[in-house]
């Protein structure tokens, strides 16, 4: 069955992962499901490897991840997160759960849950900024991506990037925050 | 239970920290247990989150074993859909979600210690380094004046404190690092309950509570 694309669906291919998770919690859709494990799994695998994973570990826990984006489809909201980032949370968990064998404490739900019939809308401002902010990480000069790369992927405290880099924490310090700032910046 | 009254939030270093998963469990809570308070915080760390999405999408692929997609799908025949459990506080309960679940209920299920002069604490079980505790300052009461030698970070729950950095109502958090020493006063009205945190023993100024250190495991 080829799934219906809407032209915002052609113009943000991000749209087109989220509309496979809400097809997967609608349908039980396992054509959905191949297509989104094609695109992600190699890049969880990727993102759980350069944590400090080797290969098997990283491959199996990989499954785990996307078993459990089947899972958990339900909870997904395309207001509220991108496939991408959705997708990331849930590979972060299981990496301190698996890697560092620590619980995970979770801010509290809010009082309401994804609703039924997501609004277009606000899916693809959403869309739209993830878009914009993906770009802005990928144009980041090679120092500044390296080092916000190294604290979320790496495991790794700022001062102990610090002893890996060689650098003095406050330059590290110094220069996460104009990254970020660079990438507020990207996105107004 | 939000606040719309918070004027003390996180750093974006911590919301960084809590969004890539590095940081210590103890401190985790307290991100946790601010951002279930904040809403402010809650979209900050939306944006931490997608700034993660957007390196993971950025990764090169990873090989993948021959029937990576066969086995997941065996997998997910496994284990059918998971029931959806609200994480929400219950109406009037003064603890949020995430120190609920390590407190095993709400504020009467807190199993208190006394400390001196009134205080009292509840170490919390978190693994790693770093140590959280629920602090109980009745109204007026102060916390012996002291330092640290890393960071803590201090969440008011109810009531409120002042020290010579301000004052702090509920849902604030105090970011305190090595330069702070401080006397935390908590406010006459009320009784103060906090969630403290603290990666490093705390280093108090004067003798007593210092000889007491030890037996308080502060």
């Amino acid at each position: 069955m080829e799934p219906v694309k809407v032209k915002e669906e052609k113009e943000h291919p991000g749209l087109e992962w989220s509309a496979c998770i809400l097809r997967i919690r609608e349908t039980r859709d396992r054509a959905a499901f191949a297509a989104l494990f094609r695109h992600f799994a190699p890049r969880v695998k990727a993102f759980l490897m350069r944590s400090g994973a080797d290969a098997a570990m990283a491959e199996e826990c990989t499954q785990e991840v996307m078993a459990a984006v089947w899972q958990k489809a339900h909870l997904f909201d395309p207001s509220r997160a991108s496939a991408a980032t959705w997708i990331f949370t849930i590979a972060r968990n299981r990496k301190i759960d698996a890697l560092r064998k620590m619980k995970r404490p979770e801010p509290e739900d809010l009082p309401w849950g994804p609703e039924e019939e997501p609004d277009q809308e606000d899916s693809l401002a959403l869309q739209q900024e993830s878009e914009k902010l993906e770009q802005a990480v990928a144009a980041l000069p090679a120092k500044q991506r390296d080092l916000i790369e190294k604290a979320y992927f790496g495991d790794l405290s700022h001062r102990e990037i610090a002893e890996e880099t060689g650098l003095p924490l406050g330059t590290i310090k110094s220069r996460i925050r104009l990254a970020l700032d660079r990438l507020r910046h990207a996105m107004k | 239970m939000t606040h719309d009254t918070i004027k003390h939030h996180l750093t974006d270093a911590l919301l960084m920290a809590y969004s890539a998963g590095t940081l210590p469990e103890a401190f985790s809570l307290a991100v946790a247990a601010h951002i279930s308070m904040c809403d402010e915080c809650r979209a900050r760390l939306g944006a931490f989150d997608t700034v993660g999405g957007a390196l993971m999408a950025n990764c090169d692929a990873a090989e993948m074993s021959a029937d990576s997609l066969g086995a997941t799908l065996a997998k997910i025949d496994l284990a059918e859909a998971q029931p959806v459990e609200r994480n929400v506080t219950a109406d009037g309960g003064v603890l949020p979600a995430p120190v609920r679940a390590y407190v095993g209920g709400d504020l009467d299920a807190v199993r208190w210690r006394p400390v001196g002069m009134g205080v009292k604490q509840a170490i919390l079980p978190t693994k790693g380094e770093a140590t959280a505790r629920l602090l109980y300052i009745p109204a007026g009461a102060a916390v012996p004046d002291h330092g640290h030698r890393g960071t803590e970070l201090t969440l008011v729950l109810r009531g409120a404190f002042e020290d010579k950095v301000d004052h702090f109502g509920p849902g604030d958090i105090e970011v305190a690092n090595e330069d702070l020493d401080h006397t935390p006063i908590a406010d006459i009205g009320e009784d103060c309950i906090c969630l403290a945190a603290t990666d490093a023993p705390l280093r108090f100024n004067s003798w007593l509570p210092r000889i007491a250190q030890p037996f308080l495991r502060i």
